[in-house]
């Protein structure tokens, strides 16, 4: 039988706030434990929450870039279930009356695009941390309790783990984008849930499903998601059946597993929080909001193909993070020449911070310093390949890109009698290839290149160098 | 509406209670004393009446973003039956 897989998402956006939801404690991570706590977020009787505002911010903002309704009238709900992270014995949430509702993202599968939906988006409060192995028992740490969440919930309209990657990827860009979320996945500040079940192709009835929780990483989604297609697909053919459960994916071995236990606690019995007032969205604020959006990714991408006529696959490579479409425009801007920017920044730029674990916003090198290395090229100042030694210059040591090729003696050669001089050194020195040469054989062109630059140490002009080696192997 | 005895062992278990049987039948008989009671607000007509949420009549209540100092761990944990280094600690728990 074949079988057609049917996945559906939800995300936990961390944002990026400084103070809680609910109360002024700090949100920074890697806080020795239980040190950001107050009475609201320890739950102790009495304490009443009181709503941060720029939570309701970026939820809206969220909402708008995902082309959702935001909801006019808002209320907060309790979630409630036992678990020893959750200190209240509920969790502030959202329930009937979600912020955001009725969105969608197009995503690029193969040269098609295809529309994911987003049936809601939520306000809700974090829980807080166990860890295991304290002496016999769990340490409870509630720093991260009461960092505000939203909750990001997909249609069940992707049907394979690359289009379930390719969403959350877009998701992942806009949320960055937009600056609401640090995108700090190992940190957990952007996590998913994933809902998967299989049906036999042709059929329209979705089958059981299982939800996996908490993957923190995109290749590891794609391994969760294939991994629980093919245990379906398996457990079907061999006469059994799938059980709605929940499941946790151990990276280590690749493999999805029961959570055991956790069932019954299905049963939340939302009711409205009594604690918190109904929050009043009204279109002034959210045109406001509106107006004050940075530009999205789509839009960006479509300003760098108009603007600095790059090919689609550079503005797509430029755009996927805010601060590399930064550092571009800067770039291109300063040495007015987009396609050498682009090319430098894909190239030499990102190797380098690649290889070294540098994110782009903390290059060693400026957008300034790359765009004056660009100039001196186009100015035929330096040739390509000496540039990549500046470059490696400004990379280790910083500095002007003019000032090293003045101290290093870098400067190219245009001046032919020096380079005729090499040239009639080498071909003295090399009359058989200069034979072979004039009876036909073009390919020996390229070794007389690489000899005459070798002779002047890279620093001839290759433009100049053609030339006369056209000229003089002619005879 | 009424409620049985099914019903009180599934709510008793989610509260986390260990109910005695005679304490089931009693609870059962009490609940479906309280739910009867709140069933006479059926008998008005709400028609074109919002449903409500809060009894105050208030709205958006907020807080700027700005960090208050929190009260420190020593204070956190003043109270925690069981502690360990800064940690609260609780029975294993097994995920």
């Amino acid at each position: 039988m074949k079988f057609q897989p049917v996945i559906g998402l939800e995300v936990h956006v961390q944002l990026k706030t400084d103070s809680k939801i609910f109360c002024g404690c700090s949100t920074r991570f890697g806080a020795e434990p239980n040190l950001n706590t107050c009475p609201v977020c320890l739950a102790l009787p009495g304490a009443l929450p009181v709503l941060n505002q720029k939570v309701v911010e970026f939820a809206i903002m969220a909402g708008l870039a995902t082309n959702c309704s935001i909801t006019p009238t808002n209320i907060f709900a309790r979630k409630n279930y036992f678990y020893p992270d959750l200190p209240k014995g509920y969790q502030i949430s959202q329930f009937d009356l979600p912020i955001c509702l009725a969105g969608h993202l197009d995503i690029a599968v193969g040269d098609q695009t295809k529309r994911i939906g987003i049936t809601r988006i939520h306000m809700e409060e974090d829980a807080g941390k166990l860890v295991h192995g304290q002496g016999g028992g769990s340490g409870v740490d509630l720093n991260r309790a009461g960092t505000p969440l939203l909750e990001v919930v997909s249609e069940p309209d992707m049907r394979t783990a690359d289009e379930a990657v390719a969403y959350l990827k877009k998701l992942y860009q806009i949320v960055t984008y937009l600056g609401i979320c640090d995108g700090n996945m190992e940190e957990g500040s952007f996590r998913c849930d994933a809902n998967i079940s299989v049906m036999p192709v042709g059929s329209d009835t979705f089958g059981t499903r299982a939800e996996i929780k908490n993957v923190n990483s995109f290749k590891f989604v794609k391994a969760a998601i294939e991994y629980e297609i093919s245990r379906q697909c398996e457990l079907i053919e061999d006469g059994g059946k799938v059980v709605q459960e929940t499941r946790l994916f151990d990276p280590n071995k690749g493999v999805t597993r029961s959570m055991r236990g956790k069932e019954e606690a299905h049963d939340y019995r939302y009711f409205p929080d009594p604690d918190l007032v109904p929050v009043v969205i009204s279109n002034d604020w959210i045109k406001r909001v509106k107006g004050d959006l940075p530009e999205l990714p789509e839009t960006k991408f479509n300003r760098f193909l108009t603007d600095y006529s790059l090919p689609e696959y550079d503005a797509d490579v430029l755009t996927s993070s805010r601060p590399l479409a930064d550092y571009f425009e800067q770039c291109a801007q300063s040495c007015n020449n987009a396609k050498s920017a682009a090319n430098w920044i894909m190239g030499e730029l990102t190797r380098s911070l690649n290889d070294n674990g540098i994110a782009v916003e903390k290059s060693p090198v400026s957008p300034v310093q790359l765009a004056d290395l660009i100039k001196l090229i186009d100015g035929g100042t330096i040739s390509g390949t000496i540039a990549k030694k500046v470059f490696e210059e400004l990379w280790k040591n910083g500095g002007e890109a003019a000032a090293i090729v003045e101290q290093q003696g870098l400067a190219q050669v245009s001046d032919t009698g020096a380079i005729e001089t090499a040239i009639d050194q080498i071909m003295a020195a090399n009359m058989g290839q200069v034979e072979e040469y004039r009876g036909g054989k073009d390919k020996v062109f390229g070794f007389f290149v690489g000899q005459v630059m070798k002779a002047m140490k890279g620093k001839a002009n290759p433009a100049v160098v053609n030339d006369l080696l056209k000229q003089k192997l002619a005879g | 509406m009424s409620i049985n005895q099914h019903e009180i062992e599934h709510v008793a278990k989610l509260a986390r209670l260990s109910l005695r049987d005679d304490e089931k039948q009693l609870f059962t008989g009490q609940m479906e004393a309280i739910l009867a009671y709140v069933e006479t607000l059926n008998e008005l007509n709400t028609d074109g009446i919002s449903p409500t949420s809060h009894a105050v009549p208030m709205e958006n209540a907020f807080r700027p973003d700005c960090v208050t100092p929190s009260i420190g761990h020593d204070r956190a944990l003043a109270n925690a039956p069981d502690k360990n280094e800064t940690y609260f600690r609780v029975p294993p728990v097994i995920e």
